[in-house]
């Protein structure tokens, strides 16, 4: 009798196991959402393809970004160039592509700061609270104060002129020769970072602020996890998911900061083909020739575009509440 | 309340103060001063324009004296065009940004509004996805791309309004859609999820089963609640298209605080760098009390204590 009521049981558990569903964890399930979102999809598929022309410009562009022939400046969109040449005889699609380069990595960098630094000092102020919190967020309300584009204008001048005059082999004159070989953008990456990351600390610091109060961290505190660990095991994977829809939303700004610094001069250094320095120098012969402004600014707008599809698909998948 | 506002406005101080200090240190640490020309002026003449304008006094000094200056209203001179004052200069181009601003508002809002409101209403339908592809598409176009393909199309192609320059009505056209479009499709997309929102509360579900015609539930117990959020935003709206219209204006020539802004970090104008930074920091902050403070008013269940 006895033996006969214990192989029952183990066959009522063999079959719990078999009727066990395949695991759905988050992140699989948010991805599965996202795919089914054709906009998603299609910004996903656009920024695959823009980062394959960033990394392989050289294979596929026609020329260098640099190469001209001053016979062929204003050369109408023909077989020779594809979309025409600008006033130095440059071909106008290999710097667009070229340009790729110089939009998405600043958009990488920007998301980076925004991402390790605006996470983590919103989470510390957040989840610490009180005295911490109080003055943690008043420096972010300081730094909100600012017209954000007119401090970026301000230290850009200030880092090109204090540095372009520093003297070889100082510190200054090191980070000079490192803004060089970035084609001018190393600043650039200074100037947004030194702003991208104040958004990104606010919504982290309210999630963690909430969280903070939630059973489950409550529960590892009386299990006696310390600080470090819950913030890592139980707050951060909580946030991260709003977080990253934040960041994606966010990288079309940090890509027009770099659009507007070049276009008013103070960006990438000629001849880095930027897409902002490149409408402003079509622009000048807008009368004339049009498509020297439009292609870099639909090149500019299709980026942005496919940054904002993704952001808005992953909002939805993350949570689909907010639909 | 009353006390929250003064909070709100002392607090305002002690940020106004770092931005003037920060941005004191930025402009003195650019090097060069503001009287570098490309033809060396006489050292003597240099000494004597720093001792005129108090440049030879301690660093200290010259951020005190101009705080002080600043609490009288009175902004300093301009080192690069002397016969105005900054405050003739703010004077002059503030108005012109603000105008370009209130414009491109009243665009944003005439256009996003009425967009976001058909979106909601016709949820899921193929005008609701015409109108949120519109609005995807205004959000993720820059000024940098829309101004110079309206300029050629309206302006050189179809030759109906002008290229450039400020004055007239037909000047102002191009430059505040360009601004406004922008902000048009944020707040379409505002207004959709908010009305989305609040068209399932149980009021409204109230309202219908009372009889009120869908017409009256739509625009005195729908749109009045799903303004909320929207007139919320308005106010830090106008000041980032008032502070945002940099590019704008060095599209269209406009003479604007903005443009002015770069012409002066370039000619290292200390004085109306500061004072424009300012000016601006005051318009974000205040834009930011309004919202808090529309949002106790419009809504009573929000308390401030």
């Amino acid at each position: 009798m006895e033996v006969k009521l214990k192989k029952r049981d183990n066959e009522v558990k063999d079959k719990i196991i078999i009727d066990e569903r395949p695991e759905v964890n988050l992140w699989k399930d948010a991805f599965r959402r996202l795919l089914k979102n054709k906009m998603a999809v299609l910004g996903g598929i656009i920024i695959l393809v823009l980062l394959a022309l960033a990394i392989f410009a050289p294979y596929i562009a026609p020329y260098h970004y640099a190469e001209g022939s001053l016979l062929d400046n204003y050369a109408k969109p023909g077989t020779k160039y594809l979309l025409g040449a600008d006033f130095m005889g440059r071909d106008l699609l290999s710097r667009i592509i070229y340009g790729t380069r110089i939009s998405l990595s600043v958009g990488i960098v920007g998301a980076l700061t925004a991402f390790i630094i605006g996470v983590f000092y919103g989470v510390v102020s957040g989840y610490y609270g009180g005295k911490v919190d109080d003055i943690m967020m008043r420096f972010v309300d300081i730094m909100y104060g600012f017209p954000t584009l007119l401090l970026i204008i301000l230290l850009m001048v200030l880092f090109k002129s204090t540095f372009a005059i520093a003297t070889p082999g100082t510190f200054a004159g090191y980070l000079n020769v490192v803004d060089r070989a970035f084609g001018g953008l190393f600043f650039i990456f200074i100037g947004i970072g030194v702003t991208a990351w104040l958004g990104m600390a606010r919504i982290a610091r309210g999630m963690a602020l909430s969280l903070r109060e939630k059973e489950f961290v409550e529960a590892a505190r009386a299990t006696g996890n310390g600080n470090l660990q819950i913030i890592l095991k139980h707050v951060l994977p909580n946030l991260i998911g709003p977080c990253i829809v934040t960041v994606t939303l966010a990288i079309p700004g940090y890509i027009t900061f770099e659009a507007v610094l070049s276009f008013i001069g103070l960006g990438a250094n000629p001849p880095t083909p930027s897409w902002g320095m490149m409408i402003s120098e079509g622009y000048k012969a807008i009368r004339s020739y049009p498509h020297l402004a439009i292609y870099p600014g639909l090149a500019l707008a299709i980026t942005m575009m496919a940054f904002n599809f993704l952001g808005d698909g992953l909002r939805d998948a993350l949570d689909p509440r907010m639909k | 309340m009353v006390n929250y506002i003064i909070r709100r406005i002392l607090w305002a101080i002690p940020v106004l103060l770092v931005i003037s200090l920060i941005t004191f240190s930025l402009g003195h640490a650019i090097p060069g001063g503001p009287f570098d020309r490309e033809k060396q002026l006489p050292k003597e003449i240099i000494a004597n324009l720093e001792t005129y304008y108090g440049l030879d006094d301690p660093l200290w000094k010259q951020y005190a004296d101009y705080l002080w200056n600043a609490l009288h209203g009175d902004l300093g001179p301009s080192y690069s065009s002397r016969s105005r004052t900054v405050n003739d200069i703010i004077s002059e181009h503030f108005p012109v940004s603000a105008q370009l601003g209130v414009l491109a508002l009243i665009i944003a809002m005439v256009v996003g509004i009425p967009l976001g409101m058909v979106s909601a209403l016709k949820q899921n339908s193929y005008i609701d996805y015409f109108c949120m592809f519109f609005a995807l598409l205004g959000v993720s176009v820059p000024a940098m791309t829309l101004g110079p393909v309206l300029v050629w199309f309206f302006a050189l192609k179809l030759n109906i309004l002008p290229v450039a320059r400020w004055g007239t009505w037909q000047q102002a056209i191009l430059p505040a859609f360009t601004l406004g479009i922008g902000s048009a499709a944020l707040l379409a997309r505002l207004t959709r999820a908010s009305m989305l929102q609040v068209i399932r509360e149980d009021y409204i579900r109230t309202a219908r089963s009372k009889g009120v015609s869908e017409k009256n539930v739509t625009i005195h117990h729908a749109l009045k609640n799903a303004l909320i959020p929207i007139v919320t935003v308005l106010g830090p709206l106008f000041a980032y298209l008032v502070t945002g219209s940099l590019i704008v204006e060095q599209i269209f020539a406009i003479p604007g605080c903005g443009k002015y802004f770069i012409t002066s970090v370039t000619n290292r104008d200390y004085p109306v760098i500061l004072g424009i930074m300012l000016l601006y920091a005051v318009l974000i902050i205040v834009a930011n009390l309004v919202v808090d403070l529309t949002y106790a008013w419009i809504d009573p269940r929000i308390k401030y204590t």
